[in-house]
């Protein structure tokens, strides 16, 4: 399949890992076990390509700055379980997807043409809006799941999500 | 698979079919499975296996149909073009 080797035992690690860190945030992998793995060996085929883990359903630039937004698990995530009961590739689904009430269909790309770093212009006001609380402490808030925290500076790892830091965005 | 690009020989022959794909997307995999299993003669492209300048151009080409560039990409005689795992919308473009 790929010139980088990945062990099953390698898979049903990450699997497991994923499985324990979805539930402890509310979240729920796919159900379909042999999809999910196959999915899962997919982030870990990108982990080795990229050293991150690159959405195994989009192209990937290679360079991190331009992948942020698609790393795993991405920013369209949660906007995507709202709407149609999974994230893009369906490695997330939602309660009812899980449970057999809602049919998992097809999710259309959120993201948009070329990710947000292609389209930086609609982002130069973005600083403007950020001011300080009355603390003075800076809040963070992630980009993946909207958890916010007010500290100097944002957490190596989202306590809910596990995005990296550099998926934080200064919100106040 | 691990090849990027390909020739998948099938009963039906009737459609000149382009199949872009990812090789870690399940999805596509899926996809590719329908066709195989419906016998449609195919090529097949893997964009994340090219590099360079050949990456950039079948870029291109996928963006012609599909702006998103978002996979799979299925371009049926240069004519119609079906984005995603939907078996539904490939048989009725492929007569099946």
């Amino acid at each position: 399949m790929s010139e980088y080797a990945v062990t099953p035992e390698q898979v049903e690690k990450l699997y497991q890992r994923l499985d324990r860190e979805a539930k402890a945030g509310g979240y729920n992998l796919n159900p379909d076990k042999s999809f999910t793995l196959g999915l899962v060996e997919s982030l870990l085929i990108n982990e080795a390509r990229y050293g991150y883990w690159a959405c195994p359903c989009r192209l990937a630039d290679g360079v991190r700055e331009k992948d942020l937004d698609i790393i795993c698990p991405c920013d369209y995530r949660d906007p995507d379980l709202d709407e149609y009961g999974a994230c893009f590739c369906a490695l997330y689904v939602s309660d009812a997807v899980r449970d057999g009430l809602q049919e998992l269909k097809p999710v259309p790309e959120r993201r948009p043409p070329g990710g947000p770093t292609a389209h930086p212009e609609e982002h130069e006001h973005d600083e403007e809006l950020v001011g300080f609380t009355r603390s003075g402490i800076p809040v963070w808030r992630c980009k993946v799941c909207g958890y916010l925290c007010a500290r100097p500076q944002p957490p190596l790892k989202c306590p809910i999500c596990k995005a990296d830091k550099d998926r934080f965005e200064r919100f106040a | 698979m691990a090849e990027p690009r390909g020739s998948v020989a099938g009963i039906h022959q009737e459609h000149q079919v382009k199949f872009y794909g990812l090789s870690t997307c399940i999805w596509c995999r899926k996809t590719r499975q329908f066709l195989e299993d419906e016998k449609v003669a195919f090529d097949f492209v893997y964009v994340d296996l090219l590099q360079g300048d050949e990456r950039e151009a079948v870029k291109d080409e996928i963006q012609k149909w599909n702006p998103h560039l978002s996979f799979p990409t299925i371009v049926i005689d240069e004519a119609t073009c079906v984005v995603g795992f939907k078996t539904d919308e490939l048989k009725e473009a492929l007569g099946l």
